[in-house]
């Protein structure tokens, strides 16, 4: 295993005594999918050295969430990561009940999974419309975007919110999904195979798209290891670590599915592993239909943390102030920390919850799988060519908001 | 916490205890993770030990994060999450700094990951690593003064503008 670190020490070139040049890459490049700016010292086409640098969405949210009690800090996590909000409800929520000792109802458990499989499907969708488009192929990009928006219209139809759900709240759902939203998801379940298919036909076989990504961007799996890499990145150097499988939460363990993984380690290994999971998802989604029991409490009985049902408030005195204390001043969790991961599109999502005891959290961290993803940008890049690094910033699949949080 | 859990947990506290008994502190159970407590100067090598020995395999350090316990002392605590891959296990260790001086060793030659998480908590919480190779701000601006997550630094930021901003507002009206 090879000890070196991803080199980022500052570029300085001489004047007038190198061949090489620096050149600024963002952070208004439409290809590096936000702002983020790369500092790439080239010789001819090829990169030599390469210094990612952001900040630039750094918006303090972990800062914010110190200031806010334990409900309120979800609609934060919204906003972190943008293509996958529901997930990120998730691994906080998680956290949040691992710290308080709660569990959350079967029938709760298992449409979270079944929305952020969905989910992992936009996501993916996105990621690969916005990866086509910077390599060139613009069809893709409006047909990936068509389906993504029957996904949101299932998230608008359950959630009442297309983009920032929250959804998923500490000790189970904000309500009860509403009725025949599962034919939509039937609806779309019927439709989407076929159109993976058309994605791969347009794709797969293309010389152009191989061209651009086969052996492009190869890292090593001990590489990928220890520079911390998860998610797909990390499946498609031959590593099956999937927290879904290794370490599960919500009840995945009762669902069947495969981790694909590749051992090729390009650009095309993780088009191909990302493709394989949409069609997973699309099985697990399908399990999670026939799980989900038509009647039953979408959240869990603990008075003083869930807030109590809207009927139960008009008729009972106990209700009421649980209500009112719940949005005045919060609950306290027992003093501690907790550290909850799931497998968000991008790789593996934690979320760090420490308690002072305190209706507010002492501490909340996000361990951001696109932040540490992007670590292993020089070591895809430098040798490189320059055009290859739009293709490997793509198939990292960052979204810059999760980077700066 | 699972029986496996509970055993697995043993056998790592068992296996660092007799390598070396004064590498563990403290260890804390809570919710079903484990957390051992490093004495600061042992850090390195513990860490080394658990990515090497054959019964731990820690081969991924997924998370390094820090907590401000202001105003209590140690001020400063440094969680760094491992998981071992091919044992299918968890593991915190942990190292509680001073407020008035915190360093420790980097972990970057270990995990070479640790690189940016590390920049992360020197950015955000002015805690030093000894022998990072690329010690620098990562989120805020290279001449921020001060350390925004830590709990003395109001949520609203500062009203006034330290001067070494002004470049910031110079031109606005």
């Amino acid at each position: 295993m090879s000890s070196t670190p991803a080199s980022t020490t500052t570029i300085e070139t001489p004047v007038g005594t190198a061949k090489t040049m620096v050149l600024n890459m963002g952070p208004q490049h439409p290809s590096t999918h936000g702002v983020l700016r790369i500092l790439l010292e080239l010789d001819g086409e090829t990169v030599v050295k390469a210094m990612p640098d952001m900040g630039y969405l750094h918006t303090g949210i972990e800062k914010s969430c110190e200031d806010k009690t334990y409900s309120q800090a979800i609609t934060l996590t919204d906003r972190i990561d943008y293509l996958n909000p529901l997930g990120n409800n998730l691994a906080y929520c998680m956290a949040v009940e691992k710290l308080l000792g709660i569990e959350v109802p079967k029938r709760a458990q298992y449409i979270r999974v079944l929305l952020v499989e969905l989910q992992r499907i936009s996501s993916h969708l996105v990621w690969l419309g916005t990866h086509a488009i910077d390599l060139g192929a613009m069809s893709v990009f409006l047909y990936c975007f068509r389906e993504r928006e029957e996904i949101l219209k299932i998230f608008e139809f359950v959630a009442g919110q297309r983009m920032m759900t929250s959804y998923i709240r500490i000790g189970g759902l904000a309500l009860d999904p509403p009725t025949g939203w599962l034919q939509r998801v039937e609806k779309f379940l019927k439709m989407m195979p076929s159109r993976i298919d058309e994605y791969e036909e347009l794709l797969t076989g293309n010389r152009i798209w191989i061209g651009r990504t086969k052996d492009v961007g190869y890292i090593s799996a001990e590489d990928a290891i220890a520079l911390s890499m998860t998610g797909p990145t990390l499946r498609a150097a031959g590593v099956a670590y999937d927290n879904r499988k290794l370490f599960p939460y919500s009840s995945y363990e009762e669902f069947e599915f495969d981790v694909p993984t590749r051992t090729d380690s390009d650009c095309f290994a993780r088009y191909m592993v990302r493709i394989a999971e949409m069609r997973e998802s699309l099985k697990i989604v399908r399990q999670a239909m026939n799980k989900i029991p038509p009647e039953g409490p979408v959240r869990t009985n603990a008075p003083g943390i869930v807030p109590p049902e809207r009927e139960k408030m008009k008729t009972e005195m106990e209700a009421l102030i649980y209500h009112f204390k719940i949005f005045t001043e919060g609950f306290s969790p027992p003093p501690g920390e907790a550290f909850a991961t799931v497998e968000s599109p991008r790789g593996e999502l934690g979320v760090f919850v420490a308690s002072d005891g305190s209706p507010k959290p002492l501490r909340v961290h996000f361990r951001a799988p696109s932040f540490i993803n992007l670590q292993a940008l020089p070591k895809l890049i430098e040798g490189r060519l320059l055009a290859d690094v739009i293709a490997c910033i793509g198939t990292i699949d960052i979204v810059l908001g999760e980077v700066d949080r | 916490m699972t029986e496996t859990g509970k055993q697995n947990a043993n056998v790592v506290v068992e296996g660092l205890r007799s390598w070396n008994p004064n590498a563990i502190a403290e260890v804390i159970e809570f919710r079903g993770e484990t957390t051992i407590v490093v004495p600061p100067d042992m850090l390195l090598s513990v860490a080394e030990h658990c990515r090497d020995n054959k019964s731990l395999q820690f081969n991924l350090l997924t998370d390094a994060t820090c907590v401000d316990r202001f105003p209590l002392e140690p001020r400063f605590e440094l969680n760094y999450h491992l998981v071992s891959i091919p044992r299918r296990d968890k593991l915190r260790l942990r190292v509680r700094l001073p407020g008035n001086d915190p360093v420790v060793d980097s972990l970057v030659p270990v995990w070479p990951g640790a690189n940016w998480l590390e920049r992360e908590i020197f950015d955000l919480f002015g805690v030093r690593f000894n022998d990072h190779p690329d010690l620098r701000r990562i989120l805020m601006p290279e001449d921020w003064e001060g350390y925004p997550l830590r709990k003395d630094y109001p949520v609203e930021g500062y009203r006034d503008i330290p001067p070494s901003a002004t470049r910031y507002t110079r031109n606005r009206p």
